[in-house]
């Protein structure tokens, strides 16, 4: 991708900007991980009084029936938990949280994992993290009423019914795909 | 004016603590030990993190999107995806602040209530930035091989840019 850059910057004139971009890239990817930094390492604190509290295992009994049905394999309590705040945190559009809380579930789920690849878990996983569940898409709803929407939720509904029709279909990929490429994980 | 959803985050951080107080857990310094933990994830994110950012980052100076935006334009009509959105579907699996930075300017060209605003709203709402997610949930456990994971996410993204202006279509019927 870097050399198509670098080609089409060529064909385009912007070789100029396309060197500042590549300094600003260095820099604005420390500064992001700064600001991340911070987040983790708070909602970590957060979820360690929640767990060490029993909060989580209720959660993660509430969310069961679920967790049956997108991970029928794992039977690891402490990722399961992991993956229940996740979740929960998605469903409310607590994005600050749900990453943070997502890591600790790819980390509970790679220490049962005695490969450097994937397990078919974290593929689902994080399939269902790139499609983005949401029940209240807070980003989208302020950014409508900021260009005065009259009704900013109205597109809840359709955006939840897109979500669960693509997390739907990335699942299925999922399963169709390792059939596919004949690739067991180990 | 306050809403309901500045309360959630308050709210749920004031539950956990009175929960742990509840039970009798010494709070602060559970706290303390979760917080520390967080930096080894963070700092097993960092080198891919760059890596990611500097390649975007010139995708989108060197004008690479835009070449490959008006490329795909033809496809997406026959999609059924409205040509305006072409470079949203493009750059939503990228780059989180750019597609953001597009789907503002199509709020503001095209109002948020008219189809076009609504279905982008769909979009954004229904997709998340795969290739930042995967990079950071992948990175900080440092694995490598990540299977079929990203053409089956890639499904997810297409499905969603497909459905978007159908259901738009169909809730709204516009």
């Amino acid at each position: 991708m870097a050399v198509f850059s670098f080609f089409c910057a060529i064909a385009t004139g912007n070789m100029g900007n396309l060197s500042t971009a590549i300094i600003n890239g260095g820099s604005g990817a420390i500064s992001l991980g700064i600001k991340l930094l911070g987040i983790v390492c708070m909602w970590n604190g957060f979820v360690s009084v929640a767990q060490k509290s029993g909060l989580t295992q209720r959660l993660c009994r509430l969310l069961a029936p679920l967790l049956k049905v997108l991970f029928p394999k794992l039977k690891d309590k402490e990722a399961k938990e992991y993956i229940a705040m996740n979740m929960t945190a998605n469903l409310l559009g607590l994005d600050n949280a749900a990453t943070p809380l997502g890591l600790k579930a790819m980390h509970r789920l790679q220490s049962l994992n005695p490969t450097d690849s994937a397990s078919d878990d974290m593929i689902r996983f994080v399939v269902i993290n790139t499609a983005s569940l949401h029940l209240v898409p807070t980003t989208i709803a302020m950014l409508r009423s900021e260009y005065g929407s009259t009704a900013p939720t109205e597109i809840l509904f359709p955006a939840l019914l897109t979500s669960a029709c693509s997390i739907a279909v990335g699942i299925c990929m999922t399963a169709i795909l390792r059939r596919l490429t004949n690739d067991k994980g180990k | 004016m306050t809403k309901a959803s500045d309360f959630v985050i308050p709210f749920i951080v004031v539950f956990i603590m009175l929960h742990g107080l509840f039970k009798g857990v010494d709070v602060f310094s559970v706290f303390l030990d979760g917080a520390k933990s967080g930096f080894k994830i963070v700092l097993g994110i960092a080198p891919s993190l760059i890596a990611l950012i500097v390649v975007i980052e010139m995708l989108k100076t060197s004008g690479a999107l835009d070449i490959v935006c008006s490329f795909m334009a033809p496809a997406a009509r026959l999609l059924g995806i409205p040509e305006q959105l072409t470079p949203l579907t493009i750059l939503s699996p990228i780059s989180g602040s750019g597609s953001l930075g597009i789907y503002e300017g199509i709020l503001k060209d095209y109002g948020p209530d008219s189809f076009i605003g609504r279905v982008a709203s769909v979009m954004m709402g229904s997709t998340e930035t795969t290739f930042y997610t995967m990079t950071v949930y992948y990175g900080s456990v440092s694995i490598k091989k990540t299977r079929h994971t990203l053409p089956a996410a890639l499904c997810a993204d297409f499905t969603s840019f497909i459905l978007s202006s159908r259901i738009v279509r169909l809730f709204f019927h516009q």
